[in-house]
């Protein structure tokens, strides 16, 4: 069976270089380097973190990590952030080009640590894109395929 | 199903929900979801999809945005099992 709701063909389907410009972070608060993949269902980005973050200085004084926060917010730039503007742009009721995606829920588990110099891949897995929210299983890996975080977020589009 | 089992199943849907457990204990059909449960309005989209797991129904988005109470829910559910 159709689902009705999955049924509209696309508008249009973005490239990762173009879903790439239309994330709204900038530096020192962007975790996206790059969109190695994207489609209705999934994406894969990457980040690599300076040795120069912001947070680095504090976190910790001779042993830089990087934040717990910062991993999920890394995590959601890539998993809800930039699929949410893709998944917009292929919905023709929706202006991806005038869309804010607020965080709204996150429930992540940690199991390795992230340095400067690491990069970082994220793979976000669409749960539901509805009524503009959107739920992703994410897992965040070093290089290695170390799995460093994984867990459920989820995000609400709205004009800003 | 009658009127009495889909306001049960509503409540049990929404209750964890809520942020407000005064209101929950004295939840009726005049209930707001949003102002007197507190529940948050990106969780809405969750319990309209709670609904269509447990009503093995779909909720168009028109009738998924006319409930704002206890009682609007019950009436859309009624409305779709018929």
């Amino acid at each position: 069976m159709v689902d009705p709701r999955q049924a509209a063909a696309p508008t249009r389907a973005l490239d990762p270089s173009s879903l790439l410009a239309l994330v709204p972070q900038s530096s020192p608060f962007r975790f996206v380097d790059e969109i190695l993949d994207v489609d209705e269902n999934h994406i894969v980005g990457r980040y690599t973190f300076r040795d120069d973050e912001f947070f680095y200085a504090g976190h910790f004084p001779a042993k830089p990590i990087t934040p717990g926060v910062i991993l999920v917010e890394t995590m959601a730039q890539i998993g809800l952030v930039a699929l949410g503007l893709y998944l917009a742009a292929e919905s023709p009721d929706i202006d991806e080009q005038n869309l804010l995606v607020w965080f709204t829920e996150a429930d992540v588990e940690f199991t390795g640590i992230v340095g400067p110099g690491d990069q970082v891949t994220v793979r976000a897995e669409k749960i539901y894109f509805r009524k503009l929210k959107l739920k992703v299983s994410a897992e965040m890996t070093l290089a290695d395929g170390t799995v460093v975080c994984a867990g459920e977020l989820a995000g609400v589009g709205s004009k800003p | 199903m009658d009127r009495d089992k889909i306001y049960e199943r509503v409540v049990e849907l929404v209750r964890p929900l809520s942020k407000n457990r005064t209101a929950v204990e004295n939840i009726s059909e005049d209930t707001s979801i949003l102002e007197d449960l507190q529940v948050n309005s990106a969780r809405l989209v969750d319990l309209i999809l709670a609904f269509e797991d447990e009503f093995n129904i779909e909720v168009d988005d028109d009738a998924a945005d006319s409930v704002k109470t206890i009682g609007d829910a019950v009436d859309m559910l009624a409305k779709q099992l018929g």
